[in-house]
């Protein structure tokens, strides 16, 4: 059973919002750098056993068993980097930058317990270059880490060897794209932030041709209460499959938006109801997205669900998406797309908002954001920003729904990286669910055969 | 007079190239600082960053170019960052952005004639909880849901600006 609310333990936002300490003596105060003896003292393998069997997944949006992803290390491997992907960009999701900020130590201690299970002697974290802040508080972190000997000096270790870690703070300079962990391999390297083909996966091939590990911030954070408490109690924690709590961002119409530590798999309803104290002024709810933009949004009625990664694939409460009315998106191995988890960015609209409005700014950030490598990517975004700008602004065509899906089923599934899907994806879901709101936008003629679209 | 990096900088850059395995990564930590110093990144910025990392030209000018932080033309003193994103555009943020263009006589992407002020058009900047948001340098301005605020806001900068620049110096050096 997963734990409750009341009596659930804060393990990454124990910090949050207490001025002053997310220094060195305040970090140290609450137990960070403790828990790096404990796995000094194991083999390097053993502490990826123990995240195994935390059931630790990755929270920077796939939802990946973290454990998992840590042995796909080729065996023997020379040189390993962990690469800590701190470049949060996804619509709606705030968790990373607050934990950075209030607790850059318990971040370095995370990294540091990862590189000595990996085998990692130098770690890059990749941070979002317009959290300038963040960065700054970062880097002084990271100079009290080194000061006090936690980085770059030689660590005894289990079987006799020894353990030095050192830790370079990279700053990007406004790429989204660069989330994506083979663009941020890119970027890091000083190149341009274009995605990368895969395989081979950056496990295998990553920085530098090296096999590299890509983290997001928060995942990395739990490693320090998995090892101090064990794998299996982290486990406990969850839900059968995800282990530890959630940390969800939420905003738009709630009364209390917030960054929130809970229970993993608490149902969405009490996120909304009751833990941001329901919809400003008494409103209805229209609709949610439950974990960043790209995300397909929920409908009032979707809302009993737990928010844990398989339930919102899953749950058959949540309605498919579907490519063309009754034609639902099959996204492989059997499955159709209902929602995800993604990155714990919950926003949630009230009975006021205009869902084509909300609609087109989703799909002008992806037109934005799309690195324009590949044509159903490049185009495709684009010309979705044209079609919903038209419809949020009234002045659609008769036709634009359909047109609408017919270019966003054209890119999903066939772009190199995720980015085109993140676009086609919450398209389809309106086109699912708010079909009738946005054919009500239409409202100019028929389109002449020359002037269409 | 020809651009030159202060010796500062030169021993800065020389510290950075050291953390990465190549000198080509360390492109845009060098193009930051570059950046601080010169204020925007000009083609005479660029063919320094080239020489200072042995890369040519070319290569820094595709990188420059990719990162929309990375500026050809000089910004005002502050350079004021609205977010419209979903979670602000509920709560507001295109309003924000319109009191901020009325008042300060400019649009998004323009440059106060004093130069004391420039405004970008943000994509989410990770405060969605506390929408409508405005980010100028390391000053983080949060829920700006009544005029007075923006306008406090906008009286906040005038008398002590926020500069954008990486303030600590450089990557801490190994061991240090
Ligand atoms: C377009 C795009 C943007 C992404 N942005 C981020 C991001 O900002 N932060 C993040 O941690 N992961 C992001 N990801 C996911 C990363 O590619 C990667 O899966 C993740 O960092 C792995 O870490 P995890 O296993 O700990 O979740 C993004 C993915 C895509 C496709
Ligand atoms: S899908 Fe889009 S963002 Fe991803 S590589 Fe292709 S063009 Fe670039
Ligand atoms: S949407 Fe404005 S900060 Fe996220």
């Amino acid at each position: 059973m997963p734990v409750t609310r009341a009596d659930m333990p804060k393990l990454v936002l124990c910090n949050m919002g207490v001025e002053g300490q997310n220094t060195l003596a305040g970090a140290t105060a609450r137990g960070a750098y403790s828990r790096i003896a404990k796995a000094l003292a194991m083999a390097p393998a053993a502490v990826t056993d123990e995240v195994k069997k935390s059931n630790l997944r990755g929270r920077g949006g796939a939802g990946f068993p973290t454990g998992l992803k840590w042995t796909f290390i080729p065996k023997g491997a020379q040189t390993v980097y962990l690469v800590v992907n701190a470049d949060e960009s996804e619509p709606g999701t705030c968790k990373d930058r607050e934990i950075l900020f209030w607790d850059p130590h318990l971040v370095i201690e995370g990294i540091f317990l990862a590189s000595y299970a990996l085998g990692c002697r130098h770690a890059y974290l990749y941070i979002r270059g317009e959290m300038m802040r963040e960065h700054h508080v970062l880097q002084r972190a990271v100079a009290e880490a080194y000061k006090a000997g936690w980085l770059g000096r030689d660590h005894a270790c289990a079987g006799g060897g020894s353990f030095k870690l050192d830790l370079t703070v990279h700053r990007g300079a406004g790429a989204y794209i660069c989330g994506e962990e083979t663009a941020l391999l890119n970027s890091l390297e000083g190149r341009r932030g274009w995605p990368r083909l895969k395989p081979p996966f950056p496990a295998v091939k990553g920085v530098w041709g090296q096999p590299t590990i890509v983290n997001n911030v928060e995942t990395l954070a739990n490693v320090p209460a998995i090892i101090e408490k064990g794998g299996e109690w982290f486990a406990g924690l969850g839900t059968p499959k995800s282990g530890g709590t959630r940390i969800l961002g939420i905003s738009g119409h709630v009364n209390k938006p917030g960054v929130y530590e809970l229970p993993m798999g608490i149902p969405l309803r009490e996120v909304i109801y009751d833990v941001c104290g329901g919809i400003r002024g008494g409103r209805a709810l229209k609709g949610v997205i439950p974990g960043g933009s790209s995300m397909p949004i929920l409908t009032p009625d979707e809302i009993d669900v737990p928010m844990e990664f398989d339930a919102l694939m899953t749950d058959a409460r949540i309605k498919p998406v579907e490519i063309r009315p009754g034609v639902k998106l099959d996204i492989g191995g059997g499955k159709q797309l209902r929602t995800m988890a993604g990155s714990g960015g919950v926003m949630v609209m009230d009975e006021t908002t205009d869902m084509a409005m909300v609609c087109w700014r989703i799909m002008k950030f992806y037109a934005h954001e799309s690195c324009g490598q590949c044509t159903p990517c490049r185009e495709g975004t684009g010309w979705l920003e044209r079609v919903t700008r038209r419809l949020a602004h009234g002045e659609g065509r008769p036709g634009d729904v359909e047109l609408a899906e017919s270019i966003a089923s054209g890119i999903a599934g066939n772009t190199i990286c995720p980015l085109g899907d993140a676009a086609a994806w919450p398209m389809l879901a309106f086109a699912t669910k708010f079909r009738a709101e946005l054919q009500s936008k239409i409202t100019a003629a028929p389109a002449t055969a020359h002037g269409a679209a | 007079m020809p651009l030159s990096f202060s010796t500062e900088s030169a021993r800065r850059i020389e510290a950075l190239i050291k953390q990465y395995p190549d000198a080509q990564a360390a492109s845009m930590p060098v193009l930051h600082l570059a950046q601080d110093e010169f204020g925007f990144l000009s083609d005479e910025a660029i063919q320094l960053v080239a020489t200072a990392l042995k890369l040519p030209v070319s290569h820094v000018y595709g990188v420059v170019t990719f990162y929309t932080m990375f500026r050809r033309e000089p910004a005002g003193t502050n350079i004021l960052r609205v977010c419209t994103n979903v979670a602000c555009m509920l709560t507001g943020g295109y309003d924000v952005l319109k009191q901020v263009c009325e008042r300060l006589g400019i649009q998004p992407g323009e440059k106060t004639p004093d130069g004391a002020f420039s405004i970008v058009e943000e994509e989410c900047l990770a405060a969605c909880a506390d929408a409508p948001m405005a980010l100028c340098g390391q000053r983080y301005f949060l829920r700006l849901d009544s005029k007075e605020k923006v306008d406090a806001m906008i009286e906040e900068l005038r008398r002590q600006p926020q500069l954008e620049r990486t303030l600590l110096p450089g990557p801490v050096e190994k061991g240090a």
